[in-house]
């Protein structure tokens, strides 16, 4: 049986028809979910994906931890279902505190989309399985608000705990703390991630396709989970 | 009526590139002896009736969890009258 | 404050009007007391006002934009022609494709942010209305001197704009250009383009019909924005004290926009609307006025429903503000419900202001008074129409006698090499990648190729990989030598930027910037551009679908250059066949399609080491343009090529160095025999293009340009051992660039002018 992976689409939100073609390709079942619907179609994980939630308006992903689907997202989360926050959905995530720290302005003040070299730095997350560590993977970056920040204790907690899930290599590109592109949380089912993987899954369209591996981690960790049976 | 003034500025400890902006271009405009700048934002409520203390905390919820993004931000909170 | 109304200007003929401060001149004003067999109220003389306005009625331009519908080439791709919003062109598979380019110089000298944003926020409008889902964008920017203070304002506020505006709205910005001349010092040019999707039945017009049907404004609310913008800011010229005119210019929010967007295109899609509009330039009044003509020729308005955020704001005001994010639908009764849902769950607001009716005129009450009744025709379409005197003026003949043959040119391989690390970094010729990487080019998914690519290719049809690639164009240099071979030069360079990536071009679309049509001289220019893109068009089988002119394009009495912009659009059966612009393994050959001339008039290499403009643009043979298109469109289809890219500004130094930075693969080249170095380098001959060949199709490649007689010759090698472009025969030596001090050189320019 399919995998249903749940795309939450908020007002604003643009890449979530990216996302769900990204999940299509790695071979599971793409389920759009409508911000305003507590329900959430018996989803077994969920991708928050990029855009302009609420136009980014207040704070990124500010207004959209108040959306109905939200709570029934949070509840879920904490009950171990995989949750991927990219973008801006690594904003909502810090905003709603499934993940700690928060992203701020680039310190550059300019909006920048790059391809971006990472280093994966965790493979025991449900969105990272499929990964080496110290695999160095090139996926698109594009944000003005994306610098992830959060004081010293937290960040020597993350560090710690190997929870840092991702590095910028080569260049900062927006001042985040440690260079870190996407965290997790300590269970290992919330991840965000500030860069697009769902940019990099076809030849055509993006600079590799080192981006399906977030994607296909997921799939298998739903099987090895028993969440599936196959 | 009332009207209720949130300012919500940065924590001391977080990079303001916007202000520091604002610094650099003050001091291409020539004005001197100005050592930082940082910005904030501020919201300006107006209320029905007055503001009594039951209003007033929950103002303050409102300011924590929507207004203002505790892990990286201050607010205070000016009432009027 | 009493209301004028419809009863009261009827009674008081003698009243005096504000017409000139409006924009009117005293002749037309005295139409509009004819058309209306009174004076017109001051809610009429607002909406005429507005209409008749240069930017709306294209009183100036129309008697020569008319070439293009009479010189239209028989294309049975065609499904909507000129005179609509945009035009739309059938691309196979029951998709069809709606592309147009408009611009937005004005505001966006006056305030460069909300400029450019609320251009982008206009053309995207223009294509919803027209039932495609917007799916690209492109910007033709033009800045003045580089090294003026106030292109750094100018330039980084239209760039934060475009950004801030475009990727909130989840568009990929795939292409533009970015052109540096003084004479635009005053009067940056910023033209937006945009191209949508939709499947054939999906085409919507805008008209009103359906007696009895509901006209619904839905969207921002209205508010004091951009009032009389298209009247005083786009139709007038600046002044040397600059930028006064501030409150005009409009204000724009992405997110409402995006929201718009989407409910537009769902209550479309649920077949809910007869007629769509949008309200761009003149606001209300165009909409109403466009509406009521186009369909049962009637409409009847209730004013006082307009949704305002400024409740302060007088009938006039309403009728001409120019507040952003705002549609207008005519709607069955039966299907207003429907709508309203529509909105509501998209959180966007409507309100129904109008009925469709027969009664010829278009009727606006407020508040149970009548204070407008026009036909509507004599607003939207019937305006003035001017045969503006235009005369080639006598300098023209000064500038076209004093070309660039006494420019000293480099005479030595070490000048030659010097002259070329020079060109790499000059702002023209600079890498755009600082602004460029500002946008998103990633949403959406279906950026194929994209900046600094030779056109922006979007994949439309994820099933079959059915495509479209778009490219804008204009080198204003040749037209100001010339402005009929300069807008066909122009239309070549876009058409050929199109074919280099393997799309079969299709139509055009075409952003006409001049200075005031007031100058005979300019008018000249206008006049020579329009028939030079038409007969062009026509013999190349490609109609234009639409465009935009932008007149008053001047400070005091210096006018920009003659810039007609020319987009081109075209399509390719598989997205996965595109050729890209560069090399990608040792030995594939490179070869040099079509003929060098000693053409340097006009050149960047005249500008930006002579700082001179004069003599005649490079010669150009349609013909020879459309078989080197045939090639390159072949080529790409039966997999000869793994690059190619074409000739243009810088020459062909500049296309090859741009190459090998995209490829990071050196190349040995060699200047052709029968060439002077520095002509082969930097002229700028019309009908180029460098390819890269598999050596394994390498006799295929050179039968089919035998069989086509087109000239092509061979010129150099991929070498993946050298980090170098090595040139030989520069006056006996070999000269070598590194690529990664080209790169350095190239990325550096940008930032150290505008970061």
């Amino acid at each position: 049986m399919t995998s249903r992976v749940g795309v939450v689409t908020f007002p604003g939100s643009l890449d979530d028809k990216d996302a769900a073609r990204a999940i299509r390709i790695a071979g599971g079942l793409a389920v759009p979910l409508w911000h305003a619907d507590a329900d959430l179609h018996s989803v077994d994980a969920i991708v928050l994906p990029g855009g302009f939630s609420y136009g980014d308006y207040l704070r990124c992903g500010a207004i959209a931890k108040f959306a109905p689907v939200m709570e029934k997202l949070v509840d879920a989360a904490n009950g171990g279902m995989p949750i991927l926050g990219i973008c801006n959905g690594f904003q909502i995530l810090t905003e709603s505190h499934l993940l700690p720290g928060a992203l701020t302005r680039n310190d550059h003040l300019h909006f920048i989309c790059r391809d971006q070299k990472l280093r994966i730095e965790n493979n025991t997350s449900a969105w990272t399985g499929d990964f080496e560590i110290g695999q160095e993977i090139l996926i698109p970056l594009k944000n003005g608000e994306g610098g992830y920040v959060a004081d010293e204790k937290t960040l020597d907690e993350l560090e710690a705990e190997g929870r840092v899930i991702a590095r910028y290599l080569d260049l900062n590109p927006n001042g985040s703390r440690r260079d870190i592109a996407g965290i997790t949380n300590a269970r290992g089912n919330v991840v965000g991630i500030m860069p697009h993987p769902e940019h990099a899954v076809e030849k055509l369209t993006g600079p590799t396709t080192d981006g399906l591996g977030f994607f296909t981690s997921l799939l298998k960790s739903l099987v090895n989970d028993g969440a599936i049976s196959v | 009526m009332a009207t209720v003034v949130v300012n919500v500025a940065l924590k001391p400890e977080i990079l303001d590139p916007q202000g520091r902006a604002v610094s650099g271009a003050l001091g291409r405009l020539g004005l001197t002896g100005i050592t930082d700048v940082r910005q904030g934002k501020q919201f300006v409520l107006t209320l029905d009736g007055e503001v009594d203390s039951a209003k007033q905390t929950e103002i303050e919820k409102i300011a924590e969890t929507l207004l203002s993004n505790p892990v990286i931000e201050d607010f205070t909170i000016e009432i009027y009258p | 404050m009493s209301i004028d109304t419809v009863t009261a200007a009827s009674a008081t003929p003698d009243t005096a009007q504000p017409f000139a401060e409006l924009g009117l001149k005293a002749d037309e004003y005295q139409s509009i007391r004819e058309i209306l067999d009174r004076r017109p109220t001051s809610s009429e003389l607002a909406m005429y006002s507005v209409m008749w306005s240069e930017h709306c009625s294209y009183k100036s331009s129309k008697v020569h934009l008319r070439q293009f519908g009479d010189k239209v080439p028989k294309n049975d791709s065609m499904l909507v022609g000129i005179g609509e919003n945009a035009g739309v062109v059938d691309i196979g598979h029951g998709w069809a494709v709606t592309f147009k380019v408009e611009s937005h110089n004005h505001p966006s000298y006056v305030e460069p942010y909300q400029g450019a944003a609320t251009g982008i926020g206009g053309i995207v409008r223009d294509i919803i209305s027209m039932g495609a889902r917007p799916v690209a964008v492109m910007d033709p920017l033009r800045f003045g001197d580089p090294e003026n203070p106030d292109t750094r304002r100018v330039l980084t506020g239209i760039v934060s704009g475009i950004g801030g505006y475009g990727n909130c709205l989840g568009l990929p910005n795939i292409g533009g250009e970015i052109v540096f001349d003084p004479s635009y010092q005053g009067n940056p040019l910023v033209n937006a383009l945009c191209v949508g999707t939709m499947k054939h039945k999906d085409i919507h017009l805008a008209k009103a019909s359906g007696i009895g049907n509901a006209v619904i404004l839905y969207g921002a609310r209205t508010g004091g924005d951009g009032i009389g913008g298209v009247s005083i800011l786009a139709s007038e010229t600046f002044d040397a004290d600059g930028p006064a005119k501030r409150p005009s210019v409009q204000v724009g929010d992405p997110f409402m926009e995006k929201l718009l967007i989407e409910c537009t295109l769902e209550v479309l899609h649920a077949g809910l609307v007869e007629g769509i509009q949008d309200l761009g330039g003149a606001g209300i009044s165009c909409a109403t006025s466009e509406l009521a003509s186009n369909g049962e020729g009637g409409m009847h308005v209730w004013l006082d429903r307009v949704l305002l955020r400024d409740s302060t704001l007088s009938p006039e005001e309403i009728l001409m503000s120019e507040s952003q994010e705002r549609m207008c639908a005519v709607v069955e009764p039966g299907k207003i419900d429907a709508f309203m849902a529509v909105c509501q769950k998209w959180d966007v607001e409507a309100v129904v202001i109008g009925e469709v009716n027969n009664s010829g005129r278009l009727t606006v009450q407020w508040h149970g008074q009548e204070i407008v009744n026009v036909p509507p025709r004599s607003v939207a379409h019937d305006g003035p129409v001017y045969e503006r005197p235009f005369a080639r003026p006598d300098w023209m003949d000064i500038r076209q006698a004093s070309g660039p043959e006494s420019l000293a040119r480099p005479t030595t391989a070490a000048q030659v090499r010097q002259t070329w690390l020079t060109m790499t970094g000059t702002p023209n010729l600079a890498s755009k990648s600082w602004v460029t990487s500002q946008f998103d080019r990633y949403v959406m998914g279906n950026t194929v190729l994209a900046q600094p690519e030779d056109s922006g290719m979007i994949r439309v049809d994820e099933a079959t990989g059915l495509g479209v690639a778009i490219s804008t164009d204009c080198n204003a240099r040749f037209a100001a030598l010339d402005p009929y071979k300069g807008a066909q030069l122009a239309f070549a360079e876009s058409y050929r930027n199109v074919a280099v990536t393997g799309a079969a071009p299709l139509a055009v679309t075409n952003c006409l910037n001049f200075g005031s049509p007031e100058d005979p001289a300019v008018m000249w220019q206008f006049e020579q551009a329009v028939t030079g893109l038409a007969d062009a068009c026509l013999e190349m089988g490609t109609p234009v679908t639409g465009g935009n002119v932008s007149f008053y394009n001047q400070t005091g009495d210096v006018a920009i250059h003659p810039t007609p912009v020319i987009g081109v659009l075209g399509v390719i059966d598989d997205v996965e066949r595109r050729t890209p612009m560069a090399w990608k393994k040792d030995g594939e050959l490179i070869y040099l399609l079509g003929t060098t001339r000693d053409e340097l008039a006009g050149s960047e290499w005249a500008h930006a080491i002579h700082k001179h403009l004069g003599g005649l643009p490079p010669v150009l043979d349609l013909s020879a343009e459309r078989t080197l298109a045939e090639i390159l469109v072949a080529g790409s289809r039966d997999g000869f090529f793994s690059a190619a890219h074409d000739v243009s500004d810088g020459g062909i130094a500049q296309t090859l160095i741009e190459m090998a930075m995209r490829s990071g693969i050196g190349a040995r080249v060699a200047v052709p025999a029968e060439l002077d170095a520095f002509v082969f380098l930097w002229s700028e001959s019309a009908t180029r293009a460098v390819v890269a060949v598999s050596p394994n199709r390498n006799d295929e490649f050179l039968a089919m340009c035998a069989a086509k007689s087109f000239p092509v010759t061979e010129i150099g090698v991929v070498d993946s051992s050298s980090s170098s472009v090595e040139l030989n025969g520069v006056f006996g030596e070999t000269i070598s660039l590194n690529i990664e001090e080209l790169r350095s050189i190239s990325e550096a320019t940008l930032p150290r002018l505008f970061g």
